[in-house]
């Protein structure tokens, strides 16, 4: 079965996820529950893994801007414009893709070897959208959140690492950060972000919808999950990286 | 009443299904019994619309099944209650959860309502202070006494149970077993049940249809089986090394 079977598969799945729902409040009950599930619980990875990165590429770019031509405050720029435009979006959705995607997948997939899919469709209730949309929405509402934060973080990570290794002196990465400043860059973040969790949502739970067999084949359809993802983001990435920025 | 007319399934070159033809009646356990592999969980999916038929037809009523588009098919399944061989219950959700979602999802009543209804469906399958329970904490025989009370909180005029006894001992089948008879005769509803297990077929079956290789091999009741000579039938109901030679005994 080739991709253009997968293809073809995701965009009736995505159909199937997109009609309309049986009864609304059930969905936005389950909607709030998926905001808790797959982004509140995730503020913490983000923000981890925020610090540590805006650390390395602070450390980075002074490693790297030795010269004397060269001002110190560009450290704090580069460090702001490279969390902007890719690290706050690109890198928290690849770090999402592993920890939601997976989970996403595995747990539809669980539903569907235990037949708890089947159930929800002899009840009359349209399974996918049930169980996707309601994990779409959540994701496309709370990642850009996560990204913010991710950004506070990450920046705010520079300036502990420049401050306490003395490459860089508050003054000086203040003034980096806030020098030739684009809005933009985050409206341009944010709309990456939103695409990106509406990819890591959907191809997860692609992956766990139609899952046949046992507990191997849902750790099998959970790697493809996160595989998946991730091509798909760095794809989306740069489409948009050109539709945006040029 | 459901009719099923000349009804076939494949999966690519393999037929599962081969022309069956057969009529569930109202307010009778109808079991469909058959060796593992003879298409009988195939069947019951492809009856309640899990799985496309390939040929024929399958009517609820005078409605024909069948042929409706998935959005006709799901209401009709809103009249329909199904019993999972591993009870499919809702894992995140509790006992009440669980057995108040198709309330939840299809009905107006006020929380009240629904909770007296709840509780009514589970004291029905005697499970009464389990409510708070969630299904991880409840024995084989527990979940699939709430997946009852679950399939029947909607009022179904259709029951389909698959393998409701797989992975019971014998008194807690026979628990299920009189509970399912009892909804049965109750609420007035057709309940296909689908088993290996003979003391089931003798319990509770009603009306007895014996699939073989795909097909419908034996239709009666559960007291035609007793006198049947249908050899493949006969093996079946005599494959123990105990019935063997109740077999011998009975001479045949």
């Amino acid at each position: 079965m080739g991709i253009l079977y997968h293809i073809g598969r995701y965009f009736l799945f995505l159909r199937k996820v997109f009609s309309k729902p049986e009864k609304h409040i059930m969905y936005y009950k389950q909607a709030i529950r998926e905001i808790e599930n797959l982004g509140i619980n995730s503020i913490g990875i983000v923000a981890i893994i925020s610090l540590f990165m805006g650390a390395v590429i602070t450390i980075q770019t002074a490693y790297n801007t030795t010269s004397p031509f060269l001002p110190p405050y560009l450290i704090g720029l580069a460090a702001r414009d490279s969390i902007l435009l890719e690290f706050s979006s690109t890198m928290v959705a690849l770090i999402l893709a592993g920890k939601v995607g997976s989970s996403i997948s595995s747990e539809i997939g669980m539903m569907r070897v235990t037949e708890q899919i089947d159930a929800l469709e002899i009840m009359g209730i349209n399974s996918a959208s049930y169980l996707v949309l309601p994990k779409i929405i959540a994701a496309m509402l709370f990642n850009p959140l996560l990204t913010l934060i991710s950004m506070g973080i990450g920046i705010s990570g520079g300036w502990v690492v420049g401050e306490f290794t003395g490459i860089i002196t508050t003054e000086q990465y203040l003034e980096g950060i806030r020098y030739a400043f684009v809005p933009y860059y985050i409206t341009y973040s944010l709309i990456k972000t939103v695409v990106f969790a509406f990819v890591i949502t959907s191809i997860s739970a692609y992956n766990g919808y139609y899952v046949e067999g046992g507990a191997i084949e849902v750790g099998k359809s959970s790697t493809k999950a996160v595989v998946f993802s991730s091509v798909a983001i760095l794809m989306f990435n740069l489409i948009l990286t050109q539709l945006l920025l040029t | 009443m459901i009719k099923l007319e000349n009804v076939s399934k494949s999966f690519g070159d393999k037929v599962i299904l081969d022309g069956i033809s057969v009529q569930f009646e109202r307010g009778k356990t109808n079991i469909i019994i058959g060796p593992s592999g003879s298409g009988k969980t195939v069947l019951l999916k492809s009856v309640v619309g899990l799985y496309d038929i390939d040929g024929g037809q399958i009517i609820y009523g005078d409605v024909v099944f069948s042929s409706l588009n998935i959005g006709e098919k799901r209401e009709i399944r809103k009249q329909i209650g199904m019993l999972f061989q591993g009870g499919a219950l809702f894992d995140s959700i509790n006992v009440e959860e669980n057995v108040m979602f198709p309330l939840d999802m299809f009905t107006e009543y006020s929380i009240e309502e629904k909770r007296d209804r709840v509780n009514f469906c589970l004291k029905r399958v005697k499970l009464e202070n389990a409510n708070s329970l969630f299904p991880s904490e409840l024995s084989g025989g527990m979940k699939k006494r709430v997946a009852i009370a679950r399939a029947i909180s909607l009022n179904p005029k259709y029951l389909f149970c698959d393998e409701p006894n797989s992975g019971l001992d014998p008194k807690t089948s026979i628990v299920i077993d009189n509970l399912i008879k009892e909804i049965t005769e109750e609420f007035d509803i057709t309940t296909v049940v689908n088993t290996h297990d003979m003391n089931s077929v003798m319990e509770i079956g009603d009306k007895v249809i014996f699939i073989h290789h795909g097909e419908k091999a034996w239709e009666g009741t559960k007291d035609d089986i007793l006198h049947t000579n249908h050899d493949d039938l006969n093996d079946f109901i005599f494959a123990s090394p105990m019935s063997q030679r109740l077999r011998k005994f009975l001479g045949r």
